[in-house]
C-alpha cells in the first residue's frame, strides 16, 4: 500500500509526519524547521505559503491570509464579531465564507488546500516519492460542516484524505505510542484558534474516548487579541491615532502581541516596542507575566467549563483521571498549566513537544490504515448530538453526543397527504432543545411514492463514519430499493463546486509551479551574481579588459531578467554569464591557489 | 476470510456473544467489545474491496450500539423487555401512583421557586424544600433500583433453570410486568430529579 501521511492542519501552523520503522517523524525543511505559518499571501509573482508569506502579513496585509481554520465550514453570519480583527476581505456566497485576494475570491478549503500542497511537496522532496494519501487532523469539537470542509481542502489539494482524525486523540496515539501508558487520561489541547478536551481509557491498545468538549473559537488568537486591544486603546490615549485604519500596523501589533505573550511564558516582564505610522515615533511599554495573565484570566477561564462537561458525560470526576497530557502552543503558558493542574488536581504531561503531537499522531494514525501498525486502535466518538427537524421547530434526537463512532440510526418516514411525493428533511447538530439554537447541517427531499396518506415507508439511516462524517441512505421498504440522496449542506460547498475546485487546482498547478521556479531561479540568480562580482573585485585584473567588460554586461543582463517574471529567461542570462564568467573562475582559483602557495618549497606541496 | 455483514435478525446479545442475561459482568463485556472492534472496525479493512468496507462499518456501527445498550443495565433491561415483549417505545413514563400528589405538589414548589428572588428568605426556604424533596426522591429511586436488580436475578435463575412448565411461563410473564412497571416509573422519578438538580443548580 502507498505511503498514507499524516498532517496537522493547524490555525497557526501545519506540520506533515510519516512513520519509519515504526516511530513517527515531522519532515523538515531544508533549515530543519518542522512548521510550516498557516499563512497564504498574494504576491505580485503569485501565491507564497508559509515563512515566506508570513512576512507579508505586515507588508501585504489586504493580501495576506491567516487563520483561515477559523472560518472552515462557516457561513458570514458566524463570524461577524471578529470581523474588524481581520484586515483582508470577507464575503460570503452560497453559505460558505470568501476570501478575496486580488481579482479572485477563494473558499476556506481552498486557501487551505494551498497550506496541504505547500506540505505535501515537502514531504515529497524529502522522501522522494510523490505523496497521494493522508490522514489530516481536526479539533474534536469540529461539526460535520468544518469537517467535511477539511476533507475538500484535501481533495482540491489532490490529496485522498483516507481519515480525518481527531487532534487531542492523534496527540494521545503519539503518547501512547511512546509511554505505553495504560489507564484513564485527559487530553487538554489549547492550540491557535480551538480548544478541545477529551478523556480517554488506554487499555491494551485500545484507545477508547469516553467523552469529548471544547470551543472551536477558543485559542491563542484570542489571547493575542487581549493585549491587541489594550496596547490600540493606549495608543489611542497616549498619542491619539487610531490604528485600526492602519491594517499594516494593526498586523505588527498582532504579532508583536504574539511575541510578548509567548516571551512572557519563560520571563517576568518584557518589553513591548511598535513603530507608530506617519513618523509619529514609537510606542514602548513594559509588560509583566501579572498583567498578561489578569488579561488572560477569562479566556483561560473558558477552557474549564468545557472540562468538567466532557467530565460528567464520562461519568468521571477529576480524581479518576490518572494523567493529564498537554497538547497546542498555548498550553505554554504558566497560567493555562496552573489552572489545569487545580482542575484535575495533578501536575500535567509536556514531555512531547506540544506543538509537534498531534502531526506525529496523525502519523500514527496513517500507520494503522496502512497495515503497519496493528496492535493499536482507537475508537472516538462523536462531538455533538444529531438529529432531526419535528413538529413545532423541535430537534429530535437520533445519536447522541459521545457516542462511538461509527454510529448509526434508523428513522421511519411515512406521508400525512394522500399522493404525497416528497417529505422534507432538516439534519440538524447540537445540544440544545430548539431547531433555532442548533447548527443546520443539511437539507434533502425523500422521495416517496403517491399512495394514501400513511402507506409509504421510508427508512432512512443516517451513519456517521469513522471521520465523524455523516452519510445518509433511505430505503423504500415496500419495494426494498434503495434511493440516492441528494443532500444540499447549508454551510459547505456542493458537490459540483468541490469538482470544480479540484479542476481549477489542477490547471493552476502548471501556474503554480512556474511560480515557484520564478522564486527559485531568481535566489540562484541572486547567489550568481553576488559571487562574480567577488571574483571579478579580487581577480578582474588579472584578465583582459574586454573580457571583464563582457563579464559586466552579462551581470547587468542578469539583474535585467530578474526583474521579470520568466524563470526561463533567467536560467537562460544566468547560463550566458556562467559562460562568460569560465575563464574568470579559472584565472580566480589559479590565483587563490598561488597566493596559498606562496613561500612554499616545491617539497612541501 | 472475507467480512460478513451482521443478520438483521441478530440481537444485542447475540452480537457480542451473551446470553439473555440481566446481570453481565462489565469487564466482560468490555474485554468482548474489544475484541470484536478488532475484528470489525473500518480502520483494518482499508485495503479492501469498497463493499467489504460498507460491511465493516456498518458492523462496527451495530457492535457499537449493541455495547452501549448492554453496557447500562437499565438500557440492558429495557432492551430485553422489547426483545422478550415488543417494543421498548411502548413503554410509557408513569407516576407511580403512591406519589401521585407529592409530585403535583413538587411542580407546583418548583414553578414557585423559578418565579422567586433566589436571594430571598422565600426563595432560599423554597430551595430547602426542593433540596429535601430530591433527596426523597433519590432515594426512593435507588429502592426502585435495588427492586429491579432482585427482577433481574429472578429473570436470570428463570433462565438458568431453563424450564418450560406453565409455572415458569408464568413466572416469566409476571417478571416482566412488573420490570415494565417499575422502569416506567423510574424514568418518571429519573426525569424529575434531573430537572431538580438542574433548577437547584441553575
Amino acid at each position: 500500500m502507498a505511503r498514507i501521511v499524516g498532517i496537522d492542519l493547524g490555525t497557526t501552523n501545519s506540520l506533515i509526519a510519516y512513520m519509519k520503522d515504526g516511530q513517527p517523524h515531522v519532515v523538515p525543511d531544508r533549515h530543519g524547521r518542522a512548521m510550516v505559518p498557516s499563512v497564504v499571501a498574494l504576491t505580485d509573482n503569485g501565491l507564497i505559503v508559509g515563512d515566506p508569506a508570513k512576512e507579508h502579513l505586515t507588508r501585504n496585509p489586504q493580501r495576506t491570509v491567516y487563520s483561515v481554520k477559523r472560518f472552515m465550514g462557516k457561513g458570514l453570519a458566524d463570524v461577524e464579531g471578529e470581523l474588524a480583527y481581520f484586515p483582508y476581505t470577507l464575503t460570503e456566497t452560497g453559505g460558505v465564507i470568501r476570501i478575496r485576494l486580488g481579482e479572485k475570491n477563494y473558499s476556506p478549503p481552498q486557501i487551505s488546500a494551498m497550506i496541504l500542497k505547500e506540505l505535501k511537496l515537502r514531504a515529497e522532496a524529502h522522501l522522494g516519492e510523490s505523496i497521494t494519501k493522508a490522514v489530516i487532523t481536526v479539533p474534536a469539537y469540529f461539526n460535520d460542516s468544518q469537517r467535511q470542509a477539511t476533507k475538500d481542502a484535501g481533495l482540491i489539494a489532490g490529496l485522498e484524505v483516507l481519515r480525518i482524525i481527531n487532534e487531542p486523540t492523534a496527540a494521545s496515539l503519539a503518547y501512547g505510542l511512546q509511554k505505553k501508558t495504560q489507564g484513564t487520561i485527559a487530553v487538554y489541547d489549547f492550540g491557535g484558534g480551538t480548544f478541545d478536551i477529551s478523556i480517554l481509557k488506554l487499555k491494551d491498545g485500545i484507545f477508547e474516548v469516553l467523552a469529548t468538549n471544547g470551543d472551536t473559537h477558543l485559542g491563542g488568537d484570542d489571547l493575542d487579541r487581549v493585549l491587541v486591544d489594550l496596547f490600540v486603546g493606549e495608543i489611542r490615549d497616549r498619542h491619539g491615532i487610531d490604528l485600526s485604519s492602519y491594517p499594516d500596523h494593526m498586523q505588527a501589533v498582532r504579532l508583536e502581541a504574539e511575541r510578548a505573550k509567548i516571551r512572557l511564558s519563560d520571563e517576568q516582564k518584557t518589553e513591548v516596542s511598535l513603530d507608530l505610522p506617519e513618523d509619529k515615533g514609537s510606542f514602548t511599554r513594559e509588560l509583566t507575566r501579572d498583567q498578561l495573565e489578569s488579561l488572560a484570566m477569562r479566556v483561560i477561564e473558558r477552557t474549564l467549563a468545557p472540562c468538567r462537561m466532557a467530565l460528567k458525560d464520562a461519568g468521571l470526576t477529576p480524581q479518576d483521571i490518572d494523567e493529564v497530557v498537554l497538547v497546542g502552543g498555548s498550553t505554554r503558558m504558566p497560567l493555562v498549566r496552573q489552572r489545569v493542574e487545580a482542575l484535575f488536581g495533578k501536575a500535567p504531561h509536556c514531555h512531547l513537544n506540544p506543538d509537534e503531537v498531534v502531526a506525529l499522531g496523525a502519523a500514527v494514525q496513517a500507520d494503522i490504515l496502512s497495515g503497519g501498525t496493528t496492535d493499536m486502535l482507537l475508537l472516538d466518538v462523536t462531538p455533538l448530538s444529531l438529529g432531526i427537524e419535528t413538529m413545532g421547530g423541535v430537534m429530535s434526537s437520533l445519536i447522541r453526543r459521545n457516542t462511538t463512532i461509527p454510529a448509526s440510526a434508523k428513522e421511519m418516514f411515512t406521508t400525512y397527504v394522500d399522493g404525497q411525493t416528497g417529505v422534507d428533511i432538516h439534519i440538524l447538530q447540537g445540544e440544545r432543545e430548539l431547531v433555532k439554537d442548533n447548527r443546520s447541517l443539511a437539507r434533502f427531499r425523500l422521495k416517496v411514492p403517491p399512495l394514501p396518506a400513511g402507506v409509504p415507508r421510508i427508512e432512512v439511516t443516517f451513519l456517521i463514519d469513522a471521520n465523524g462524517i455523516l452519510n445518509v441512505t433511505a430505503k423504500d421498504m415496500r419495494t426494498g430499493e434503495s434511493q440516492s440522496i441528494e443532500v444540499r449542506p447549508s454551510y459547505g460547498l456542493s458537490d459540483t463546486e468541490v469538482e470544480r475546485m479540484i479542476e481549477d487546482s489542477f490547471k493552476f498547478a502548471a501556474e503554480d509551479i512556474s511560480a515557484r521556479k520564478l522564486i527559485e531561479a531568481r535566489l540562484d540568480a541572486e547567489a550568481l551574481i553576488k559571487t562574480t562580482e567577488k571574483s571579478l573585485a579580487e581577480a578582474g585584473h588579472l584578465i583582459p579588459t574586454e573580457e571583464a567588460d563582457g563579464i559586466r554586461r552579462a551581470l547587468d543582463q542578469l539583474s535585467a531578467a530578474n526583474s521579470g517574471n520568466d524563470f526561463r529567461t533567467i536560467r537562460a542570462t544566468m547560463a550566458e554569464l556562467e559562460q562568460a564568467a569560465k575563464h574568470l573562475n579559472v584565472v580566480m582559483l589559479d590565483h587563490s591557489l598561488k597566493k596559498g602557495l606562496q613561500g612554499k618549497k616545491v617539497s612541501d606541496v | 476470510m472475507k467480512v460478513q455483514p451482521v443478520s438483521k435478525d441478530t440481537d444485542y446479545f447475540t452480537c457480542l456473544g451473551f446470553p439473555r442475561r440481566l446481570t453481565l459482568d462489565p469487564k466482560k463485556l468490555e474485554a468482548k467489545f474489544y475484541e470484536l472492534s478488532r475484528a470489525f472496525h473500518p480502520d483494518f479493512y482499508q485495503a479492501k474491496s469498497p463493499k467489504e468496507q460498507t460491511i465493516s462499518l456498518s458492523n462496527a456501527a451495530v457492535l457499537n450500539t449493541a455495547y452501549r445498550t448492554l453496557r447500562d443495565p437499565i438500557q440492558r433491561a429495557e432492551y430485553l423487555l422489547a426483545l422478550e415483549s415488543g417494543s421498548v417505545k411502548d413503554i410509557r413514563t408513569s407516576p407511580p401512583a403512591d406519589l401521585f400528589e407529592e409530585i403535583l405538589e413538587l411542580q407546583d414548589t418548583l414553578e414557585q421557586y423559578r418565579a422567586s428572588d433566589r436571594e430571598s428568605d422565600e426563595g432560599q426556604q423554597l430551595r430547602k424544600t426542593l433540596q429535601t424533596e430530591k433527596q426523597t426522591l433519590d432515594r426512593r429511586r435507588e429502592e426502585m433500583e435495588s427492586q429491579l436488580r432482585q427482577l433481574f436475578t429472578g429473570w436470570d435463575q428463570l433462565q438458568d433453570r431453563g424450564e418450560a412448565t406453565s409455572q415458569a411461563r408464568a413466572e416469566r410473564d409476571r417478571i416482566l410486568k412488573q420490570m415494565r412497571e417499575l422502569l416506567s416509573h423510574r424514568t418518571y422519578i429519573n426525569n424529575i430529579v434531573n430537572d431538580l438538580a438542574a433548577t437547584i443548580a441553575s
